[in-house]
This record gives C-alpha cells, sequence and structure tokens, in this order.
C-alpha cells in the first residue's frame, strides 16, 4: 500500500512535470508568435495601421478670379455655408432628411433628390443638402450637428458675378460636372467643385481651375473623421486669375445702355484690337447657374424670343447693310472703277433685266458723288459702283477688313460669317451667280451676314487702316502693332471724311444725333438696316405703312458702326438692335452714348492705375 | 503513523497564514492590469467598464479568500450536486436560454444572469476529482474507470456545443482529458483515442460544426483572403499587434483600438490593446505573469496529499492556462475566433467569478494540503 501510494506520487509528478512542459511549450510558442509579429514583421504592420488610421481628403482649389482689364473681379469667389450629409455616417438617409428639414427650407422635391444622391453614390462619399445658407439657419444646424449623425455644415468657396446679366454671356457661368465627364476624377466628383460651363469660364476653364490640395486626417474605422493634420497636408494651388481686355464699367453701361432692347454691342481699341466691352441683351443672371438653376427659370429664359441664352455679339449673324459701305466705296478707289467726284443720278431705283432695284430712299437723291452716297447711303450709288467692280473685288475688300471667317477671340461659339460670290452660292446652292446678286450685296443685304463682332473689327480696321484683329484677355494682347491694310492712305482718308459727314453734316444719316456731344471731338460712323421681311402688297393696302406697325419679330434690324475721334481713332463701337427698325433711329443713340463713354473714361490710356482708378469710381459712386 | 506528521491548520486565522500570497498577488497584478486597459477602451473613462471590473476584482478576491477557507470535504460533498445542477441548468439553456449573437448562452434566473457553461467549468473539474478520489488507482484503466470520467465530460461538452460554443465544449473537453490523463490513464489507452481522434476529427469538422464555426476556421486558416469580411477582425488584430512594435504606442494611443478598428476590445481583444499599447515588451510581461501563476498552481498540485485535491488544481489551473492560449493564440491569428475572454483582464463577471472561486479552491488546497479525506462512499458521502 505504501510502495503504491509512493510509486502513484511519483507518477503523478511525472505526468504534471509533462504538462507543465507542454504548458511551457505553449507559453513559448505564443511568445515567439509575439516576436514575430512585434519585432520581425513591426514594419510592415506598422505600414498598415497608418493605412487604417490616416486618408486624404481632397481640398478643391479655390477657382481663378476674371478680371476686368483693371483688376476689377467679375468673376469672383464667396463663402457660402452649406450642409453636407455623408451617408454612410447618417444611417437611415430618409430620417435624417427630414431631421434636416424641420431645421432649414427643404422642399419635398430637394428632400427626394438628397435622398436619391445619396443612394446611387457610394455611402462615403458626402452629398450637398443645401449651400447659401443664411448665417441663422447655418448656425442652428451647428448648434444641432452633433446630434445629427452624418451631417457636417462646412463653409465653401461658391462663384459670384457680381455684374449679374452684364458679364453673363462673355464670362459664362460654372455648374458640377456632369456624371459623364466626372468619370473617376476625384475633383471633378467632389461635391463642391465646379467646372465652367460656358464663356470665358470654359475657355480658360484648365487655367481657372488650379490643382487640388490634400489633407490630412485620421479617421476611425468607420470612416468618421477624428483629426485633421494640416501640417502634414498639400494645400491646393488655386486657380490663375485671368485678365480680360474689357472695361466692367463701359461694359456695364453699354449693358444697361441697352437694356429693354434685344441687340448686341462690341467696343473695341481699333489700334490694339482690345475689345472693351462685349455685350449681348437681354442677358441672364450667371450667380442662378452656380447654385442650380430651377427648370422654372431655365425654362423662362430658354422659351424667352429675345433670347437671353443667345449671345448676339459674337454668335448672332445679322445682314450687315449699309454699314459696309464705306468699305465697298473704297474697293472701288483703289481698284479705280470710279472717280470721287463721279456722280450718279439716283431716281429712287433702277432697272436691270427685268427686275426693279430700289433706293431706301423712295424719291431718289439725285446726283450723287461718292462722298455723298455713303453719307447718304445711297443704295442706288452703290448698284453702280457694285455693277463696275464685280462680286470678286467687293468679297476681297470686305475680307480684308475682317469680314467672313470667324475672329479668334478665345472662347467658344464665335460663328463666321457669309461673304458670298460665285464659288460660295455654287458650292452652297449649286446655283449660277446673277448682277442682281452682286447688287444686293453691295448693300450688305442677301446672303451677306455678319457678326457685331466682325462689324467691330471691320470698323477698327477701318478706323486704324491696320489688320487688327480682337483679343478679350490682356495676356494675348499682341506686342507689336498690327500690320498695315496696305489700303492707300489717301483713300481712306476721303472714306474716314464720308462717315465724319454721315455724322456731322445735314443729309447725313446720322445728323441728327447731334454727333458725340463732346466740345472738341468729332465722331464717324455708319447707319445700316437690315430688312426681315418685306411688307406686301396686300399690307400696303391695308395700311400698313411702316415698320411700328408690323409685328416685333418682322421689324428690321438697325445697325450702327462709329468711332471716335475722327481725326485721330481711338475706339470703335458696332452696334445692333434686333428688330428696331433703322439704324439711324435704333442703333445710332446708343452706339453714340456707349461711344462717348469710352472717350470720356479712356481706358486705354490709364493702363493698370488702379488705385486712382478705385478712387475716382468710389468719388463717382 | 508517522511522527513528522504534517498537520493541516485549524481556524482561520491559522488559516489565512497558511494563504499563498505570490498566487494572490500575482492575481492582482492582472486584475489591475485589466482595470488600467479597461480604462483606456473607454478613452480614459472609469465608466462604463473600468469601475465595475475594479469592483467585481475586489468582490471576487473576498469570495476566493472565502472559498479557500472550506475543508475539501464540504467541496468533496458538494461535487456531484453542483455537477448536476450545472447540468441542469444546461438544460435550462437549451430550453429558455437568452440568444446573444446567434448562441444561447444565458440563463436569467431572477436578477442574475449567468452562463451555465462557466459554472459547468468548475462543476466539472469537482465532480471528475471527486470521481478519481473514490475509485481504486488499480481501476483507473478499468471499465469504470474511463467510462463514467467520458460520461461526465461527454454530456456537458454536448449540450455546450449545442448552445453552440464551439470554444467553451472543447475547453470542457481539453480541461476534463487533462485530468483524466492526470488521474492516470495509462499510454496504451491514451495512444488508442488519439488514433480515434486522428480519424474522427476531419470527420468532426465536416458534419459536427455550424457554418458560421467552420467558415470561423477557413478563415483563420487564411484571413487575408477576405479582408472585409470574416478575416477582418483577424487582420485588424494583427495589425494593432505588430504596429505595437518593441514598447507600444503609449498608453490610450493605441490608434487601431482608440479608431475602433479592433472588435469587442473590452473583453475578447483586450490583449491586442494592450499589445498595441504596449508593445513586445508589455505582451510578454502579461504573458509572464500568467505563466508564473500556472507554475504556483501545478506546484500546489504536487504538495497535495489527496487526489482530490490534486486533479481539484490541476483542472482549475488547466482551465484557466487555456482561457489564457486561446485568447491569446486568437488575437494572434494562432487560432480561430472563439469567444475566450483573458482571464481577469476582460471585461466580464461570469468568467472573472469562475476564475476566481476555482482560484479559492486552488488556494483552499494549498492551505488543506495535507488533510487526506477518506473515499466517500455513497454519491454524497
Amino acid at each position: 500500500m505504501r510502495r503504491d501510494r509512493q510509486e502513484y506520487d511519483l507518477k503523478f509528478t511525472r505526468r504534471a512535470l509533462l504538462l507543465s512542459g507542454a504548458g511551457l511549450l505553449a507559453f513559448g510558442a505564443l511568445g515567439a508568435r509575439l516576436y514575430t509579429l512585434q519585432i520581425l514583421e513591426s514594419e510592415r504592420y506598422r505600414v498598415l495601421s497608418d493605412g487604417n488610421q490616416f486618408s486624404f481628403r481632397l481640398i478643391p482649389p479655390p477657382r481663378g478670379r476674371v478680371l476686368d482689364r483693371f483688376g476689377e473681379p467679375v468673376a469672383d469667389n464667396r463663402d457660402s455655408y452649406r450642409v453636407m450629409l455623408t451617408p454612410e455616417q447618417a444611417g437611415d438617409v430618409s430620417a435624417a432628411v427630414r431631421r434636416l428639414a424641420g431645421l432649414m427650407p427643404l422642399s419635398e422635391d430637394q428632400q427626394r433628390r438628397i435622398i436619391d444622391t445619396a443612394r446611387r453614390g457610394p455611402g462615403f462619399r458626402p452629398v450637398l443638402v443645401a449651400e447659401d445658407l443664411d448665417w441663422e439657419t447655418f448656425a442652428a444646424i451647428n448648434l444641432h450637428a452633433p446630434e445629427l449623425a452624418g451631417v457636417s455644415p462646412d463653409v465653401a468657396e461658391v462663384r459670384d458675378y457680381p455684374f449679374g446679366p452684364a458679364f453673363s454671356h462673355v464670362l459664362g457661368y460654372v455648374q458640377p460636372a456632369s456624371e459623364e465627364q466626372a468619370g473617376n476624377d476625384r475633383l471633378l466628383r467632389h461635391p463642391g467643385f465646379r467646372i465652367g460651363r460656358a464663356g470665358v469660364e470654359l475657355a480658360r476653364d484648365e487655367e481657372l481651375r488650379g490643382a487640388a490640395g490634400s489633407l490630412k486626417v485620421e479617421v476611425n474605422a468607420f470612416g468618421r473623421v477624428i483629426r485633421e493634420l494640416p501640417d502634414q497636408s498639400i494645400p491646393p494651388t488655386p486657380g490663375d486669375d485671368i485678365r480680360l481686355t474689357l472695361d466692367a464699367d463701359i461694359q456695364r453701361f453699354a449693358t444697361e445702355r441697352m437694356s429693354g432692347e434685344s441687340g448686341a454691342t462690341v467696343a473695341m481699341d481699333v489700334n490694339t484690337g482690345e475689345i472693351l466691352a462685349l455685350v449681348s441683351t437681354p442677358g441672364f443672371d450667371p450667380n442662378l447657374f452656380v447654385t442650380g438653376i430651377s427648370a422654372a427659370n431655365f425654362n423662362a429664359l430658354q422659351n424667352n424670343e429675345r433670347r437671353p441664352l443667345f449671345n448676339k455679339s459674337i454668335q448672332g449673324t445679322y445682314p450687315p447693310g449699309s454699314t459696309i459701305k464705306m468699305i465697298v466705296a473704297l474697293a472701288a478707289l483703289e481698284a479705280g472703277v470710279m472717280r470721287p467726284e463721279e456722280a450718279v443720278s439716283c431716281r429712287g431705283h433702277i432697272t436691270l433685266g427685268d427686275r426693279q432695284f430700289h433706293c431706301w430712299r423712295r424719291q431718289g437723291h439725285g446726283r450723287v458723288n461718292m462722298r455723298d452716297g455713303v453719307k447718304t447711303s445711297c443704295d442706288v450709288y452703290f448698284y453702280e459702283v457694285a455693277q463696275r467692280l464685280g462680286i470678286g473685288r467687293i468679297r476681297d475688300m470686305l475680307q480684308r477688313f475682317g469680314l467672313g471667317p470667324a475672329p479668334d477671340i478665345g472662347v467658344a461659339g464665335v460663328r463666321a460669317g457669309i461673304v458670298p460670290d460665285e464659288q460660295w452660292k455654287r458650292a452652297r446652292f449649286g446655283q449660277g451667280w446673277s448682277l442682281g446678286e452682286t447688287l444686293i450685296s453691295a448693300i450688305g443685304q442677301g446672303y451677306m451676314l455678319a457678326s457685331p463682332l466682325h462689324l467691330a473689327v471691320m470698323t477698327a480696321r477701318f478706323a486704324s487702316g491696320r489688320a487688327v484683329n480682337p483679343v478679350l484677355y490682356r495676356d494675348r494682347v499682341p506686342a507689336e502693332p498690327a500690320p498695315m491694310l496696305g489700303v492707300n492712305a489717301a483713300h481712306l482718308a476721303r472714306m474716314h471724311d464720308a462717315l465724319e459727314a454721315v455724322c456731322h453734316e445735314p443729309g447725313g444719316t446720322s445728323f441728327a444725333l447731334g454727333g458725340l456731344g463732346i466740345p472738341g471731338v468729332r465722331m464717324a460712323g455708319k447707319t445700316g438696316t437690315s430688312q426681315v421681311y418685306s411688307i406686301t402688297r396686300q399690307e400696303r393696302e391695308q395700311g400698313v405703312r411702316t415698320q411700328d406697325q408690323l409685328p416685333w419679330r418682322l421689324r428690321d434690324h438697325g445697325l450702327f458702326v462709329c468711332y471716335a475721334p475722327s481725326d485721330a481713332p481711338k475706339y470703335c463701337v458696332a452696334t445692333i438692335i434686333e428688330h428696331g427698325g433703322g439704324g439711324s433711329r435704333a442703333a445710332a443713340p446708343p452706339a453714340r452714348d456707349i461711344l462717348r463713354r469710352l472717350i470720356e473714361r479712356d481706358p486705354s490710356g490709364r493702363e493698370g492705375d488702379l488705385a486712382r482708378i478705385g478712387a475716382q469710381r468710389s468719388r463717382e459712386g | 503513523m508517522a511522527i513528522f506528521r504534517e498537520t493541516v491548520p485549524r481556524g482561520v486565522v491559522a488559516k489565512l497564514y497558511e494563504i499563498n500570497w505570490s498566487i494572490v498577488l500575482l492575481l492582482a497584478l492582472l486584475g489591475l492590469t485589466g482595470t488600467a486597459m479597461l480604462y483606456s477602451v473607454a478613452d480614459g473613462a472609469w465608466d462604463p467598464w473600468a469601475s465595475r471590473h475594479v469592483i467585481r476584482f475586489a468582490a471576487g478576491i473576498a469570495l476566493m479568500l472565502a472559498v479557500a477557507m472550506f475543508p475539501p470535504r464540504f467541496w468533496m460533498g458538494l461535487a456531484y450536486p453542483v455537477y448536476l445542477a450545472a447540468l441542469v441548468l444546461l438544460v435550462g439553456v437549451e430550453l429558455f436560454g437568452h440568444t446573444v449573437g446567434g448562441a444561447q448562452r444565458w440563463l436569467e434566473i431572477g436578477p442574475v444572469r449567468m452562463q451555465p457553461s462557466e459554472v459547468m467549468k468548475i462543476a466539472l473539474v469537482l465532480a471528475l476529482a471527486r470521481f478519481y478520489h473514490d475509485l481504486d488507482p488499480d481501476k483507473v484503466n478499468g471499465p469504470v474507470g474511463l467510462l463514467i470520467p467520458a460520461v461526465l465530460i461527454a454530456l456537458p461538452a454536448a449540450l455546450i456545443l449545442k448552445q453552440p460554443d464551439l470554444g467553451t465544449a472543447l475547453l470542457v473537453i481539453v480541461t476534463g482529458g487533462v485530468i483524466v490523463f492526470m488521474a492516470g490513464l495509462s499510454w496504451k489507452i491514451i495512444a488508442a483515442g488519439a488514433g480515434a481522434a486522428a480519424v474522427g476529427l476531419p470527420l468532426f469538422l465536416a458534419y459536427g460544426l455550424e457554418v458560421y464555426q467552420r467558415r470561423r476556421i477557413m478563415t483563420f486558416l487564411n484571413p487575408e483572403e477576405d479582408p472585409m469580411g470574416a478575416g477582418y477582425h483577424i487582420l485588424q488584430s494583427k495589425i494593432a499587434l505588430g504596429s505595437g512594435g518593441l514598447t507600444g504606442k503609449g498608453y490610450m494611443q493605441g490608434t487601431q483600438s482608440h479608431l475602433n478598428f479592433l472588435p469587442e476590445k473590452q473583453t475578447d481583444f483586450i490583449f491586442t490593446m494592450l499589445g498595441e499599447e504596449f508593445g513586445f515588451v508589455g505582451g510578454i510581461a502579461v504573458l509572464a505573469v500568467y505563466a508564473l501563476v500556472l507554475a504556483n498552481v501545478v506546484a500546489i498540485a504536487t504538495v497535495c496529499k489527496s487526489i482530490f485535491l490534486r486533479l481539484v488544481v490541476i483542472g482549475v489551473g488547466t482551465t484557466f492556462a487555456l482561457y489564457v492560449l486561446i485568447n491569446a493564440g486568437m488575437v494572434m491569428g494562432l487560432l480561430p475566433v472563439v469567444g475566450v475572454p483573458l482571464p481577469l483582464i476582460s471585461y466580464g463577471g461570469t468568467v472573472m467569478l469562475t476564475v476566481l472561486i476555482g482560484f479559492g479552491l486552488i488556494l483552499g488546497a494549498h492551505i488543506h494540503r495535507n488533510a487526506e479525506p477518506p473515499r466517500g462512499t455513497g454519491l454524497f458521502g
């Protein structure tokens, strides 16, 4: 019994030692594993841990501003108080949106849109709930933010167009990138980021955008940002500012002067080609597009018969009418087919074959030489010139003055005009050219088309005698003066004299205007009317005799091109008023006023002297 | 009778004098480590875990000391009734239990919420120890000596497996097996059993497991296959440990833990957090404390005179060791994710109670190491 007991004890001790050995082995394995993980492979796991802990949030760059020639911002950025919703963190998105709707105005439509967007995108991407909130609403949401999971109030920059409609067509506007455009681009997908949609915003979008930065943040397992680490972040590179040649004051003045009319005005420096005003009326408020225009507002713009979304200054092409007559006359002088003093007899019409070609003045102008022909805009005189010149030489001279091809001013949508000839007609209609069409072309009617920008370029070239090209951006103004057109200076001088007579001599088509209104400064100009509709015999018999009795959309377009000072040309203005009736009546007064403003302000003569201009402006204001 | 007969102390004062204070000290170290980690889990707050943990721990230590005062006879008498009661509770779980995370583990009796499987861990140790104490040592490898312990182990194991709680079931089986081994199971039978297991285990893995249990084992084998799914916890745990490096990220500075990349860090993954914040040094230190506790336990077992006390000490020690090994092995990616806490450090009342009552028995065994209670004859004798 005692031996048994001892043997039993020994056996127990042996087995206890064996068990201890197994335990030691197991603990040794744990220690070895810990050593592998924490010492040998530590570096690898540290990287993974950092990857868990940190992530980079995109910081959209501030968009570059667009400045007028003096540096005044015409497209700027301002703070917008926004509310974002991160679906992942919110859990029940509809409940979160409903709770938000209790704190801020959110229509049923908006709520649906937010919920839809949240469901479509990946849960970690914040969805914009509202922007441009007033301070009280924003403060209320900030106060409740801790109880609203996934809701983050923040401040973002939004585009601001301080001049509203005045720059609407030139600048265009910005909007969020579409789904196709955005693709997988993180910046384009960022809810606060906007890209240019039209005008300068689109044309120079790449420079205006800048480069995104990234903010290093510490996140928890649910993606919530715990901490921001600005020291280790890359700041965004702001977009470049773009400086235009436009003068905000002239642009605004021109817009106001033409308000109520459907038309366009282009003002240029005749020597440099710098565009000082590029106006199309009516405009629209580009600010509406930035935060998302309502369907009703958009439809109103879209369906307005005066086409506010259409940039008439570069996209609208019209028969230039009599505004090209001095160029045609110049072509006659250059070709030597007409002596300046040679008189043509105007009895109100001529007959060519079986067709009658009328002068605008039914009773005729009597005997008319070249100066009178331009001054009184006598059509019969130009029928004679056209017959002697032929369409080829008319075409050549008009093209030398910039008509035809679309000028490149660095924005999209500039339309080409038409300077017709035989080849053009054959290519276009497969028909031969008739002499009658040459006659009609010489007075700027028929197939001929030009945009207000074309007319401004033509006027600038005519005034300066140089082959100036239109420029919209300060960084593209050529350093050298444009080459001479190569037109005989004496011939050009004769035409300058004739255009001065248009404005300053009795019988001139815009004599009634009374000149520029600045003592000692004379202007030169040319009226034009482009016919939209011929009053029928039937209507005439029913008593419709004047344009005023026609519906608006059937009335003639009025055109006026002018420049000043006439003895040393500096600025030119080309204006068209759609369906405004004759050019002398509808287009000349606003064009003259804009030209006077240009002479008074002399934007080209005050390069970049911002401080002085600013001070002067505040005094004026 | 021998002249130098070692005596059994009588009276509370004498017994307290015989308490193995080194174990108490080591346990206190673990309990306080747990409190400190739970304070960190809550981002530096006593609520909701640290304060309750330390209070439970203090109460548990008192209970442990109280348990240690009772003589072995008392526990022998309780062994079978407690085992039966635990068995009934397990059946009760099956019938009325609370379902937590797809498994029925909890039973609510009045205000007490308990896990009968935890009770069973102690009860099984007591029952097996009692059985072998009463058995003639020569009959350990006889039919009765083999069959009865097998039934005693298999009944609770089956009920726990049905909850389903694979981790605890395995823990119960291994603990029972170690007791049987220490009671003197012959190597021949061990070899035969190992052979049977080699055949039976693949069959069990194929047919005896719930889908989620099998998936856990599969993801354990290759956690990086599915980093956002079931393998996520293991991977994140390894990242936390690995990034802790030699000395850790600092107390309350564990990014993985505090940014919630770790799951259940107040319970099952608390060792990960410790390893992340205190590094290899901290992890090894904690494992060393556990190893020291276990060394003391084995030492106590070898000095006990009675078979009952020896087997109780070994059984409780084994359960404790398995807790530590399974938990640490799991968070280090050595074992599949099974819900086993780290004793005395993880938050959780039932486990702490079980462990401290168990250590009460061990301390009691040490105090009464010279007692030689007679073999019982009846069930409650």
